[in-house]
């Protein structure tokens, strides 16, 4: 029993500064271990980037019709939203999935700062989502081109409103994936996050139509018409009954939902009992 | 000076219920604190506003003079396992240490020193969706040793685990209090206490009924008693009761004994010689930690089965 009347040694508590980075890192070390990430992404960029070659494959119109509708079938709904609904889901299963396994209580444990926890999380998950958008943006780009170019009606990245569509394609999914972190963190709730983010990034803007003020204003402060807006390369008819949202505030709006969205998270992450 | 826990007036209510009703208690280094009450007593409440998950209703807790939330990184301060579910099934337990240590800005290298620690090197890049209970409770030993702390505290840490398991698990916590850190172990049975705790704290119905050592905590639960066996039973009660014992019939006809609260077995045998009576047995009955245990939360239990209601 020497060894336990011997003195007690003196632990001392010497903690390296806490950084940011370390959390950045560790939250990467999460998200690339688990093996349904790389899964989930290369399935989403496969059937992103094939429904615009199948989009422009169909559209017959598009070579013989007039140039500024072309780069439209490089951005078809079908894909595009598939793309928003996968993000938004991956996007909230990185915080659902923690709370919903308790694992929450260990990181907690491990870093008391809560909201430093959720803008790790989120940092990491837009980084990580504007490069998928990116590649499938760019994808869905060069593939449209390749089949328009057989026609010899491909056009150039600079026609006005090409480069925009593409860079809110890419953006499209980091946005969607802010959106869906926030709401897991303020919900917790898998299925509820699940249903509440589809409905909003979704299922919403369909509900409104552009004819009168009202429901144009509430469709247009909404995400997937932002974006509806945003690949549009040409300028509304001046003489059009319909309500056009602009581009700088369809732009806003790709701003303000995950900056409102995350904000939330991060106040309300603090003032909780995990 | 180590680091000590320090829980004041602390009280959590959810609605009506009181989960922990003004707790107040130290653990102190270099010694194991067993943290003891019947299932629904408060003690995770407790564990989880110590370290700062759940805000207290009122009260504080704090460790080294400090509430652990303030602390930007825990893992170096206090190492916990609260649940060993608290994890995610589908990464790997180097994966999931690798995080945390990340997180905490701890070397690499300490991954694999406290996977060797546990036994569980052999299983480092497995799932932890594949794990046993027991696994899973020592990676969640692992977890509470990365950052090395001065405090550790465990939520019922022996569940699930296999008699080896067991042992190793006290050895461990010996060593870690040996080592002069402050290792609070919280359970619902006394029997894991008695060959690890220095010192006790006892709740019930969120509210302390012991903190003293071990050997007090016994000591105190049930008055001892001595058995006594003999052929003259009436005799021998009126005796014992003259000089102020308190005396109950025990055992069947025949074999008739009285349980002796009050007097020693030697003043008993001594009075019985002055008597003329013959003894045929005489045992003194000392209370075990269960039973000191089960008398002392018995009117506190949460859940009892059986009750008519």
């Amino acid at each position: 029993m020497t060894t336990l009347t011997s003195a007690p040694r003196t632990i001392s508590v010497t903690a390296p500064p806490a950084r940011f980075r370390d959390l950045l890192s560790a939250e990467w070390i999460k998200t690339r271990s688990l093996r349904s990430t790389p899964w989930t992404i290369a399935l989403t960029l496969l059937f992103v980037i094939g429904s615009s070659a199948v989009a422009t494959l169909a559209d017959k119109a598009a070579p013989s019709g007039p140039a500024d509708f072309r780069p439209y079938d490089a951005y078809p709904p079908a894909g595009y939203w598939t793309l928003i609904l996968v993000a938004g889901s991956m996007g909230a299963l990185a915080v659902v999935s923690e709370y919903s396994s308790g694992l929450i209580r260990t990181t907690t444990v491990a870093v008391p700062a809560r909201g430093s926890i959720v803008l790790a999380k989120a940092v990491v998950t837009a980084t990580l989502w504007t490069v998928v958008g990116a590649t499938a943006s760019t994808g869905s780009f060069l593939v449209s081109q390749a089949v328009l170019g057989g026609h010899h009606a491909g056009f150039p990245i600079t026609h006005p409103g090409v480069f925009r569509a593409l860079v809110a394609s890419a953006l499209l999914a980091p946005v969607c994936a802010l959106v869906g972190l926030g709401l897991g963190v303020l919900l917790r709730h898998a299925a509820g996050t699940m249903v509440t983010s589809v409905f909003a990034l979704v299922m919403l803007p369909p509900m409104f139509s552009e004819t009168s003020r009202w429901s144009a204003d509430i469709k247009h402060a909404l995400v997937s018409a932002a974006w509806n807006r945003l690949i549009q390369t040409w300028e509304p008819e001046p003489g059009s009954l319909a309500h056009t949202a602009t581009v700088p505030g369809s732009w806003t709006v790709y701003t303000l939902w995950p900056l409102i969205t995350v904000a939330l998270a991060v106040l309300v992450v603090k003032h909780r009992d995990v | 000076m180590g680091a000590v826990i320090e829980v004041s007036e602390l009280s959590k209510r959810y609605g009506s219920k009181m989960a922990v009703d003004h707790l107040s208690f130290t653990v102190r280094p270099g010694q194991v604190t067993g943290f003891l009450g019947p299932n629904g007593a408060g003690k995770s409440t407790t564990l989880r506003m110590i370290l700062g998950l759940d805000a207290p209703t009122t009260g504080s807790a704090t460790v080294s003079g400090v509430p652990f939330h303030r602390h930007p990184r825990g893992l170096r301060h206090v190492g916990a396992l609260l649940d060993a579910g608290q994890v995610h099934g589908g990464r790997s337990a180097a994966a999931h240490l690798s995080a945390l240590a990340r997180s905490n800005g701890i070397p690499r290298r300490r991954v694999g020193e406290v996977l060797h620690e546990v036994g569980l090197a052999e299983a480092a890049n497995r799932r932890i969706g594949g794990f046993s209970l027991g696994m899973k409770q020592r990676l969640g030993i692992a977890t509470a040793l990365l950052g090395d702390p001065p405090v550790l505290m465990f939520d019922e840490p022996i569940n699930g685990m296999d008699p080896e398991g067991v042992l190793w698990v006290r050895r461990l916590f010996r060593r870690l209090a040996a080592e002069g850190r402050t290792v609070f172990l919280s359970s619902h049975l006394m029997s894991e206490m008695e060959n690890t705790a220095d010192q006790l704290v006892v709740i019930g119905r969120g509210r302390l009924i012991a903190a003293e050592s071990v050997r007090d905590f016994a000591a105190r639960g049930t008055r001892s008693s001595v058995v006594v066996g003999t052929p003259q039973v009436a005799e021998l009660a009126a005796v014992l009761t003259a000089a102020g014992a308190s005396v109950e019939p025990e055992g069947s006809a025949g074999v008739e004994r009285l349980a002796v609260a009050g007097l020693p077995a030697d003043l008993i045998g001594a009075l019985a010689f002055d008597n003329g009576i013959q003894l045929s047995e005489l045992t003194t009955r000392t209370a075990s930690l269960e039973t000191a245990f089960m008398e002392l939360t018995a009117e506190s239990t949460e859940y009892q089965a059986g009750q008519p209601r």
